[in-house]
This record gives C-alpha cells, sequence and structure tokens, in this order.
C-alpha cells in the first residue's frame, strides 16, 4: 500500500549568511515564501502548514507561481527534507527526478550515471545491469551512452533520468519541471511507460506548467500559492480556478484530438 | 471529489516522530544496506580523479612513496636512529597518518561536497560517509605497495629482534601478530565514520569548523609520533619526572597509529592502546548518534 500522509508540515529554511538590510528588500518581494525570524538567524517560510493524503492511482498535478514551493513540496513528499513543524509520513519506494543536472556526474559516462542513479533509488548493481539494455533502447541514446554526460543536452539528460526511473517501477514518482526538455517524439513514448507505471498503482506527483502535460498525465491537482496548499481538487477546476479561465475549452477549440482523455476532474 | 480527501485524513501516529534515535539507527543501517551504492561510488571516485593520466593510480603510491623515503632520510640522521627500522617506522606512520587525515579533513566537508545529492535524492546521509571513508581505505590500499616494498628491501632487519634507536626498547620483530594490525584498521575506520558523522553535521552548520580544523589537523600530525618515536619522550623524561610521556599519551590519534602501525612493523602492541582505541569508539560513537538524531533531519536544509 503506497500512501504520503502530511500533517500539518511546515517547512523553514534557515538563512545563516542573509544581511537584515538584503532581507528587507527580499520581503517586499512578491515572489517566493515568507520570510520569518525566530531568533537570531533570518527564516524562509517556504511551506506551511500543509496536510495531505495521497494514495496509490493517484496521479496530482502541482501548479502554481515560481516559488510558490512546488519543488520544495515535491522535496517533501520525497522525504529529502522532514517537516521542521508537523509530520510526514511516506509508504513506498520513491524516485524523484528534480533537477537533472544534479545526481548526475557530468564527467563519467551514460552508463555509469544509469548504475549510480539506479544504485540511489535502491537497486542492486545485478537488476540495473539487467535493466541498461532496456533504458538505452528507451533512450535512444545509443553510443552516447558511453560518451561523457558533459557532451549531453539538456533533452538527452531528461531521456536518461526518465529511462533510468520508469525501468525501474517505483511507487512513487515525483516529477519537476525540467521534463519538458524533451522533443514531442520522445514524449509520446514516456507517456507510454508513465501511463503503465500510474497504471500498476503508483503514485504521480507532477509539476508543470503546462496544460497538455498535466491533462495528460493527471486527474487532480494542488494549487501552491505563497507556500499553503490554496486548493485541492478536480484538475479542472483547480486550473481553471488558477488560471481564471477553463484552460481545457481552449483545447478544445485548438484541436479536437482526444487528449483530455485522461481527465477525470469531474 | 479530492476537495473531501482532508475529512478522512489519518491521525498522525505518534510514532512518526523525526527526532529519535530509532531513525538515527536506521540511517546507519540503512546506509549498510546500500553498501553497493557506495562501494561503487568510493571506486568510481579513485577512478574519477585520474581520468585521462597516463599511470593513473600510480600516483598515489609514487607520492607516499616519495615523502616516505625523503623523510625516512631526514629524520632517521636527525634523531640518530638506524635507517633499516626507522625507514620502515616513518613509511606505516605516514600511510595510517594519511589515512586519518584524509577522513578528517574531508569529513568534515562530506556533507557540503555532496549538496546536490542530498537535495535531490532521498537516502540516509551516512551514505555520503561511508562513500568517503571507503575511498579512504582504497588510497590507503594503493599505499599498501609501499609497506610491502619497504618490507622486502628491510626484512633482514625486521624479522629479528632490533632496536629503533640506540637506548630504544629491543622489538620482538616480525611474527605472525602482523595480523593484528586487521583488527586494528577495522577499529580505526570504525572511529572514521563517528568522526566523519559528528564533524560533518556540525561543519554544515557552522562553516568555520571546516578551516579550523584543517589549520589544527597540521599541528596534530607534529604531536603525533609518527617521524619521531614515542621512546624519545622517555629517554628525556629519566630523572626528570614523566610529564614529558604524556605528550604522546594523551593525544588519542597516537593509540590509533599505534594499533596499526605496530603489528605491521613487528613492534610489542602494549594494550593500553587497545584500551584507549576502544573507550573512543564508544564515546564518539555515543557522540555521533546524538547529533545524529538531533541534526539528521537538518542536513538536508543546511547544506
Amino acid at each position: 500500500m503506497v500512501s504520503i500522509d502530511v500533517w500539518n508540515a511546515s517547512v523553514d529554511f534557515p538563512i545563516f549568511d542573509a544581511k537584515s538590510r538584503s532581507l528587507k528588500k527580499l520581503a517586499l518581494g512578491k515572489v517566493g515564501g515568507k520570510i520569518g525570524s525566530e531568533g537570531r538567524v533570518p527564516i524562509i517560510e517556504a511551506l506551511h502548514d500543509i496536510s495531505l493524503s495521497l494514495k496509490d492511482g493517484d496521479r496530482v498535478g502541482l501548479v502554481g507561481h515560481n516559488g510558490a514551493g512546488k519543488s520544495t513540496l515535491l522535496r517533501l513528499l520525497a522525504g529529502i527534507y522532514e517537516p521542521t513543524r508537523g509530520h510526514s509520513r511516506i509508504v513506498g519506494k520513491v524516485a524523484p527526478v528534480f533537477d537533472l543536472g544534479v545526481g548526475m556526474d557530468p564527467e563519467i559516462s551514460g552508463y555509469e550515471n544509469i548504475m549510480i542513479r539506479g544504485l540511489f533509488l535502491g537497486m542492486t548493481r545485478k537488476q540495473m545491469e539487467a535493466r541498461v539494455d532496456d533504458i538505452a533502447e528507451f533512450t535512444e541514446l545509443g553510443d552516447y551512452l558511453q560518451m561523457p554526460l558533459r557532451t549531453y543536452s539538456t533533452g538527452m539528460r531528461v531521456r536518461l533520468a526518465l529511462g533510468v526511473v520508469t525501468s525501474i517501477n517505483p511507487e512513487i514518482l515525483l516529477l519537476d519541471e525540467g521534463i519538458g526538455a524533451v522533443d514531442a517524439a520522445f514524449m509520446a513514448k514516456a507517456r507510454d511507460r508513465l501511463k503503465d507505471l500510474v497504471a500498476r498503482s503508483g503514485l504521480l506527483v507532477f509539476a508543470n506548467h503546462s496544460d497538455e502535460f498535466l491533462a495528460e498525465f493527471c486527474d487532480t491537482a494542488i494549487w501552491m500559492d505563497e507556500g499553503h496548499v490554496k486548493m485541492h481538487g478536480g484538475l479542472r477546476e483547480v486550473l481553471t480556478a488558477y488560471k481564471g479561465f477553463d484552460p481545457f475549452e481552449r483545447m478544445h477549440q485548438h484541436d479536437e484530438t482526444p487528449v483530455l482523455s485522461g481527465n477525470g476532474g469531474e | 471529489m479530492q476537495a473531501t480527501s482532508t475529512l478522512e485524513h489519518p491521525e498522525a501516529p505518534p510514532a512518526v516522530k523525526s527526532r529519535s534515535f530509532k531513525r538515527a539507527f536506521a540511517d546507519v543501517r540503512e546506509a549498510w544496506d546500500h553498501r553497493e551504492l557506495w562501494g561503487h561510488l568510493g571506486w568510481q571516485d579513485i577512478k574519477q580523479r585520474y581520468r585521462r593520466s597516463v599511470i593513473g593510480p600510480l600516483w598515489i603510491t609514487i607520492s607516499m612513496a616519495t615523502t616516505a623515503l625523503a623523510l625516512g632520510l631526514l629524520y632517521s640522521v636527525l634523531l640518530g636512529a638506524e635507517l633499516p627500522a626507522f625507514l620502515p617506522y616513518i613509511t606505516v606512520g605516514f600511510i595510517v597518518w594519511n589515512f586519518i587525515l584524509g577522513c578528517v579533513t574531508e569529513g568534515t566537508d562530506v556533507f557540503i561536497a555532496n549538496e546536490g545529492l542530498i537535495k535531490h535524492l532521498p537516502a540516509p546521509i551516512t551514505i555520503h560517509v561511508m562513500r568517503m571513508v571507503w575511498r579512504q581505505v582504497l588510497f590507503l590500499a594503493h599505499n599498501l605497495v609501499v609497506y610491502v616494498i619497504v618490507m622486502l628491501i628491510f626484512i633482514g632487519t625486521l624479522s629479528e629482534p632490533y632496536r629503533m634507536t640506540k637506548e630504544g626498547p629491543l622489538q620482538p620483530g616480525l611474527s605472525w601478530e602482523v595480523l593484528l594490525a586487521v583488527p586494528g584498521f577495522v577499529l580505526l575506520a570504525v572511529n572514521a565514520v563517528w568522526v566523519a558523522l559528528l564533524f560533518g553535521v556540525i561543519s554544515t552548520r557552522f562553516r568555520d569548523i571546516p578551516p579550523v580544523v584543517n589549520s589544527f589537523i597540521n599541528l596534530v600530525f607534529f604531536m603525533t609520533p609518527i617521524v619521531w618515536d614515542a621512546s624519545i619522550l622517555q629517554k628525556f623524561a629519566q630523572g626528570q619526572g614523566s610529564w614529558r610521556v604524556l605528550i604522546a599519551e594523551l593525544n588519542p590519534v597516537y593509540h590509533f597509529v599505534e594499533i596499526v602501525r605496530a603489528p605491521l612493523l613487528g613492534h610489542r602492541v602494549d594494550w593500553h592502546h587497545w584500551a584507549i582505541a576502544g573507550g573512543f569508539t564508544v564515546v564518539g560513537w555515543v557522540l555521533a548518534l546524538v547529533i545524529l538524531r538531533n541534526y539528521r533531519a537538518r542536513v538536508s536544509y543546511w547544506v
């Protein structure tokens, strides 16, 4: 049984090197979490009083402005940040795909990076060796896998990272925005794998700004605003409230392809 | 409609406490379960360092050999010691010291250097420490080549009872007791883990600690009997009171060096070195577990 439960969780970052003068400027800005001060160290309240309950089969889209706390929430759900206040409980094998440059060593080959990422996600070496060919085929990187990662384009890195996480059958998949860097043809391929993954009673949380992607993969959505969950409900509802118009109607006007078939908002 | 989900949200069980010794132990245990991961990463680090260099990892060995040779020649003259006895002594002392130095200096930096991994992949933080200590073990393995070569050269002197200096104590010479170096080294490595955990967490919060440690570690090197022999203190101490002996005895590093170095050279290992090293292991791990319990979850916030 895969689940993520979060009870009244807050994530506060202490900022040890911030000068009070520059902080004043920061506090006037509208972007980012609330900046408070507890004792002598200023803190940024990246997430405030989050309560969530996600179960297997949930496919959640994450929307919100820059600095609303989407990435931090994903890290909270991954267990990387344990809440500073409140509680969280994560049951299941988590595979995050966040910043694609990190966790991958630019100097070593694609193969080695596949191996290391797999080991980090809890696989054994043998299991990874068995999957390498499959990943190589899926990512279409071919001989490039022998090259050091620094020679890869952003899209190629996304392919590699997606190839690894989708091949290891994670129970909880957390995707940040970087995924958009791949071309349409590859996305179509990845889509099948991701759908498979979700169908196998996995749990998906997907942060993205593209309505098409969200409509494709998610049926519910969370709207983050200034570190709060502003709204949690059906995808269409949340997107409509977030954007101020119904994005699905527009998509219908553009083309009539059944892109919305996965939309279970109503 | 999902909006109702908060209503059926289960109550927070009291078990999900972030600060508990259970979680601290779990972190260490899970890191051990991930040994394939840090084993692989440690190897990768070594390969990485010598990518595109012609003789590769041999550089580690060569630099150790030249340092040991030069210092051995210099100090055997300065201290009036027998070269065949003193050169192996300095070589082994240096090999062990290099391991300790690497673990302490890289230990303070261990979480700071792994910021990217810590913030992007959920994993027990002890993994990064294990990777670092394993890398140092591999370095030490490279340096053992120098030990073997030096032993082959001076086996004539070392295989029977010998003295390092004219007034020094008679050492029994190499025997099966050389195997005692293995448990000695295991104990040293176990201590390296807690040192790196403790200093690593503290350094992540207080960034002044790594430079402080880096400047004091040189002092520790000169205070530890590595290029000089502890029996020299005894010589000076005769008739003068024995406080000078404490210069070495109060230094914990000395005891750890001794439990690995003495068996490798065929020296007699005094039991009190083992006792003190064992005591440090227990106290150190208790400290590290307390730090791990309270601040394990803070590391990803601090890096």
